[in-house]
C-alpha cells in the first residue's frame, strides 16, 4: 500500500509544480466574460451593503488579505490601481470562480448578495 | 461508555483550547456523509469532530466519533485525516484506526456542475462512525460484538458533483470502496442539498442572526455489490441538517437521521463541531 501513497503524493506533488504561474500578475482578468464583466451590482445603493461587505471580508478574506486589504505572505494588495479599475462584474467573477491555480480560494458557497456586498466593500477600498 | 465519553470530552476541551488561539473562519461542509465542492482555504487547517449515536432494537447502543484535520493544500486540493474510535454499551471504548483522503478538483473554474474527485484509504477495525453507506452495509452488521481482530484496509473512491445556485447547494456523491483483502467492489450514493437561511450579510456582527444558519438535507444509502447491484438488502437513510457558525468561533451541526427500512438503523444522531485555524504556517512563523 505503501506504494500507492507515495506515487499518489508524488502525482499531486507534480501537478502542483505543473500549475505553479506567478501570483497576481491580473491574469485572471482576461479570462472574465464580456457577459460578467458588465454585470452591474445590484447591492451598490443598499444601505448597509459597505459595512456588511467590510464584515465579510473581515470573516473570509482578512486571512490572506490583511484586515487593512494592504496583502501579505504574497497575497495581493487590494489598495491598487487593478482592483480601483476592475468593474463590479469582474470582481465578482473572481470571487465566484477564484484562481484556484494561484491559491485564491472560489467563494461560489456564499450566496450571490454576500459576494455583491464583498464587491460593494472592494470598490470603496481608496 | 464512561471511558469513551471522557476521551470525546477531552477532545472537544482541546478544540476549545485551540478555539482560544484562532481567528475568524469560514464555516465549512454543511452535511455529515455528502460532500460538496467546497474545498479547505489553501493553508489553513480545520480540526473537526463527528459522531454519531445510535441505539439499534437487536444490537448494544453506541457512540462512533472521528476527530478529523483538513488542510488546504491549494486551492484545488483538500487533504484529510481521520483518526476513529467507538464505544458500544456494555462492551468497550476502542480507538478503531485512522483514514487517509485527498480531494482535488480537475475543473479550476466555476461550471454548473463542479466535479470533485475523492480518493480514501482506510485501515480501521470495528468502526462505527458511518461516514459513508455502502454495498449491504445495514443494522445487522452492528450486532456483533466489538472485534478488533477483523482489519479492514479499504480504499474509497468518490465522484463528488455539486452546484451552488442562487444560494442553494446540490451536491451528488456517487461512491465505490474496495476492501484491499480482496472483495468485490462496494456502491453506495449520498445526496445533500442546503442553504444558508438569510442570503444577504447584516451590516453589524450577530451571533445568531439567519446567515450564520445553514439548514439542508442529506439522504444516502447503499447500492450493493459488484454481482449483486441493487436496492436489495441495503440500507438507506434521510437525515435534515442544521449548522451554526458562530462568527470568529467554532461550527456546531446536528443532524437526526431516520432509517429508510428495516435493514437500516431506526435513528442516528450525528453531531459535530470545527473549528479553522487559518494560515497555520504562518502563524507558527509568527507572520
Ligand atoms: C487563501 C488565501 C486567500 C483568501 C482567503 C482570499 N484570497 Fe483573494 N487572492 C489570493 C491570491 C493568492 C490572489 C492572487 C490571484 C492571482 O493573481 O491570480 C488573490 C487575488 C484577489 C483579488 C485580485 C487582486 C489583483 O490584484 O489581481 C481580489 C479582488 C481578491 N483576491 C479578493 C478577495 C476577497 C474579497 C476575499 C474574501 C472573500 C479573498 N480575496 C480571499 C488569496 C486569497
Amino acid at each position: 500500500m505503501s506504494g500507492v501513497f507515495r506515487l499518489l503524493v508524488f502525482c499531486m506533488m507534480a501537478l502542483s509544480l505543473a500549475l505553479a504561474t506567478s501570483v497576481g500578475d491580473g491574469r485572471w482578468q482576461s479570462k472574465v466574460p464580456e457577459s460578467d464583466r458588465v454585470r452591474q451590482n445590484p447591492m451598490a445603493a443598499e444601505a448597509g451593503s459597505i459595512a456588511a461587505g467590510a464584515k465579510l471580508f473581515r470573516q473570509h478574506c482578512a486571512s490572506c488579505h490583511g484586515s487593512d486589504a494592504r496583502g501579505r505572505n504574497r497575497r495581493p494588495d487590494l489598495h491598487s490601481d487593478r482592483v480601483r479599475d476592475a468593474t463590479p462584474g469582474q470582481l465578482e467573477w473572481l470571487l465566484r470562480n477564484g484562481s484556484l491555480k494561484n491559491g485564491m480560494p472560489s467563494w461560489s458557497r456564499l450566496p450571490e448578495p454576500q459576494r455583491w456586498q464583498l464587491v460593494t466593500f472592494l470598490k470603496s477600498i481608496p | 461508555m464512561m471511558a469513551f465519553l471522557s476521551k470525546f470530552c477531552l477532545s472537544v476541551a482541546l478544540l476549545l483550547l485551540m478555539i482560544a488561539f484562532a481567528s475568524p473562519a469560514a464555516a465549512q461542509e454543511s452535511y455529515f456523509v455528502t460532500y460538496s465542492h467546497q474545498m479547505e482555504e489553501p493553508g489553513n487547517l480545520e480540526i473537526a469532530t463527528k459522531s454519531v449515536a445510535a441505539s439499534p432494537k437487536s444490537a448494544d447502543s453506541f457512540l462512533g466519533n472521528a476527530l478529523e484535520f483538513e488542510y488546504g493544500v491549494k486551492a484545488w486540493w483538500t487533504t484529510e485525516f481521520y483518526l476513529d474510535g467507538q464505544s458500544t454499551a456494555d462492551q468497550s471504548s476502542i480507538f478503531t484506526g485512522f483514514r487517509w483522503e485527498n480531494r482535488i478538483r480537475p475543473l479550476l473554474q466555476e461550471h454548473w456542475i463542479n466535479p470533485v474527485l475523492y480518493v480514501e484509504f482506510e485501515d480501521v477495525s470495528a468502526d462505527k462512525s458511518l461516514l459513508e453507506v455502502v454495498g449491504h452495509d445495514g443494522v445487522s452488521d452492528f450486532s456483533g460484538r466489538n472485534d478488533r481482530g477483523e482489519k479492514k484496509r479499504e480504499a474509497e473512491l468518490r465522484l463528488i458533483l455539486s452546484s451552488n445556485l442562487k444560494g442553494w447547494n446540490f451536491s451528488e456523491n456517487a461512491i465505490a470502496e474496495k476492501n484491499l483483502a480482496g472483495d468485490p467492489w462496494e456502491f453506495g450514493y449520498a445526496l445533500g442539498v442546503s442553504r444558508p437561511l438569510s442570503l444577504k450579510a447584516l451590516a453589524v456582527s450577530c451571533v445568531l442572526c439567519r446567515e450564520n444558519f445553514t439548514g439542508g438535507a442529506e439522504l444516502y444509502g447503499g447500492l450493493g455489490e459488484l454481482h449483486s447491484f441493487g436496492l436489495r438488502d441495503t440500507s438507506h437513510y434521510l437525515a435534515p441538517v442544521l449548522q451554526w457558525q458562530l462568527p470568529g468561533g467554532p461550527a456546531m451541526k446536528i443532524s437526526p437521521g431516520f432509517g429508510l427500512n428495516d435493514n437500516s438503523h431506526r435513528f442516528l444522531f450525528r453531531f459535530g463541531i470545527s473549528y479553522e485555524i487559518e494560515q497555520i504556517a504562518s502563524r507558527l512563523r509568527g507572520r
